[in-house]
């Protein structure tokens, strides 16, 4: 949009027009476009990155460059810590899926049903996204500890939800939810009526047409939907702490065991985890930014 | 693009049994612990409400989340304006890697946002031993949360400002240049009113989120009573001294922002779509 101006004459009336030197263009090498402010607004923006992430970040970098190999693979591998990545990593597996299940089928409804109370229901998704950690952390504590709303009729099931791994995919399910839901409203809006009359048309049963014309087309944000809550699942602190109980080995998360090694001021152990952590959500981070290529191909293709 | 039960949907007990389980899910994972909030908060009644509420360690922490949030959320506006106009007015290299660095936040724990700051700041930081030469106090004190605040939610004015700007392009703010307007006059008069939807929604998210941190302050916060606990904080002190009903009061007040964040959100979201629709149809007609 802004790079076909450089090539039209000012308007008439522009304070360029009617100059001796014929009207001026405004080039700027690296810099394609004629509003003004390019340097103060991007100056602010480097200035505010720079403190506010990228110093913290670096002081991060600079720590684990100075951590070594044998001392990395020792906090990594002490048997507590490896507990709680395979608690955490479990659980949020866990999570993801159920979110994708249901995730999906709300999502569904609320884009292809009308039903009384939708735009409450909708409004709610982000329920766990508006409401502060701490406070669906113990919310969810009460609700499902044993005398809790679901969690006396669960425990008399046989079900014991609080202070254990099952509570931690409960709360994990809680807090990814919105990812799952947001993701794929929008990409089940854009689907196009057509391909699903053609397919009805070729004599494809509801259930044919869905799992081969539907389901496909929104495979890629259902991917990214899906990673999205993982991630958020491996690195949510604030929902998890109450109801999980702390147990070290059974039910203790990665994030409370970096808070943990912080306290007894072990950076170096902190920061290891810390690495694994990230290096975890760059990887989802990497699946994600693939499934979106995919759809964007897809887009093209189509 | 209107969709309602058309003939080649689903028959209606599929659909209604997906409805039903859809509000199901919902009712038993979102409503329960959102109603368990406000029934723990006013079960001893009125009374004890008020008081768990005016307590001065409450009334402290209120004081600091609330000072935390006038920081953090201008701040973070003023950034989400700069870093919106540059992306998306202009074109240079190292675009998209700025946007990305700006989601960054959204990727990483907040455990991890806190331990940055403990690493710069700590008594054991870069910074940490000029700090205590000087006497000075940023982590374990209100500097060091505020900060991790800011850095939590710096994304979110950001975020919902540069997909709209970049698809309103800069047709109109060239227009009032031409007119004769410096840019600053641009900037109030054309681009801010075009975007006021999508500003008071990223507005309104930062501030759910700057009041609501939990896992990133709780890291650089010496967690002491009447002076570095902000709302949540307190309310985990409550929590674990099993002082519930005080707990789930002090909750209840962020709770309370948490319904009206959700309300604002939606009545914004929905003139933020108008407003990109106006868009494309402006668009759509120009040839």
């Amino acid at each position: 949009m802004s790079s076909g101006i450089q090539a039209r004459a000012p308007a008439y009336g522009s304070p360029h027009a009617g100059s001796p030197k014929g009207p001026r263009l405004k080039l700027r090498l690296g810099k394609r476009g004629i509003l003004p402010g390019f340097g103060l607004s991007m100056g602010y923006t480097l200035f505010y990155l720079s403190l506010i992430v990228l110093i913290p970040l670096s002081t991060l970098v600079a720590q684990s460059a100075s951590l070594s190999w044998e001392g990395f693979w020792r906090t990594i591998s002490a048997p507590r810590v490896m507990a709680s990545f395979r608690v955490t990593l479990g659980a949020a597996v866990q999570a993801a899926a159920v979110n994708g299940l249901f995730g999906f089928i709300l999502a569904w409804t609320l884009v292809r049903y009308d039903f009384p109370g939708k735009r409450i229901v909708d409004c709610l998704i982000d329920l766990p996204f508006a409401l502060p950690t701490a406070i669906s952390g113990i919310a969810l504590t009460t609700v499902y500890s044993r005398n809790g709303w679901l969690g006396g009729p669960l425990e008399s099931m046989g079900l014991k939800v609080a202070f254990t791994p099952l509570g931690i995919t409960v709360a994990m399910i809680f807090v990814g939810l919105p990812f799952v839901v947001r993701t794929l409203q929008p990409a089940l809006e854009d689907l196009e009526q057509e391909t699903e009359e053609a397919a009805a048309s070729l004599g494809a049963s509801r259930w044919q047409t869905f799992r081969r014309v539907i389901l496909p087309s929104v495979l890629p944000a259902f991917l990214t939907g899906f990673s999205l809550c993982l991630a958020r699942a491996i690195g949510e602190y604030g929902s998890i702490v109450f109801i999980s109980g702390n147990m070290p080995m059974k039910t203790e998360i990665v994030p409370l065991l970096i808070i943990t090694k912080l306290e007894q001021f072990d950076y170096a152990g902190a920061t290891a985890i810390a690495l694994v952590m990230l290096l975890l959500s760059f990887g989802i981070l990497f699946v994600v930014n693939l499934g979106q290529w995919l759809a964007a191909r897809r887009r093209r293709a189509g | 693009m209107y969709r309602n039960s058309n003939a080649l949907g689903e028959s209606a007990w599929v659909r209604w049994s997906l409805i039903a389980v859809s509000l199901a899910f919902l009712s038993l994972l979102l409503l329960t612990p959102l109603a368990a909030v406000f029934y723990e908060a006013f079960r001893k009644g009125w009374a004890a409400y008020i008081q768990a509420i005016s307590e001065p360690d409450a009334l402290a922490a209120v004081r600091l989340t609330l000072v935390t949030a006038a920081i953090a959320v201008p701040a973070n506006v003023l950034f989400g304006l700069a870093a919106a106009w540059a992306i998306a007015k202009f074109d240079f290299p190292g675009r998209s890697l700025l946007t990305s660095l700006i989601s960054l936040p959204f990727t990483v724990s907040p455990v991890i946002s806190g331990l940055i700051f403990i690493l710069l700041f700590g008594a054991r930081g870069w910074l940490g031993p000029w700090l205590s030469s000087h006497g000075l106090r940023v982590v374990y004190a209100p500097p060091g949360i505020v900060l991790a605040t800011i850095f939590v939610t710096f994304p979110f004015v950001a975020q919902e400002l540069i997909p709209l700007m970049q698809e309103q392009g800069d047709e109109e703010e060239q227009a009032a240049l031409t007119l004769g307007a410096s840019g600053w006059q641009t900037f109030r008069l054309v681009t801010l009113p075009n975007v006021k939807w999508a500003l008071l929604y990223g507005v309104i998210l930062c501030n759910a989120r700057a009041m609501g941190e939990f896992g990133a302050v709780s890291v650089v916060s010496g967690h002491v009573r009447g002076q570095t606990n902000t709302i949540p904080l307190h309310v985990e002190i409550l929590y674990n001294e099993y002082n519930f009903s005080a707990a789930f009061a002090v909750a209840s007040l962020l709770s309370f922002i948490a319904l009206i964040t959700l309300a604002v959100k939606s009545i914004a979201e929905r003139k933020t779509r108008t407003e990109m629709e106006a868009v494309r149809k402006v668009d759509e007609r120009v040839p």
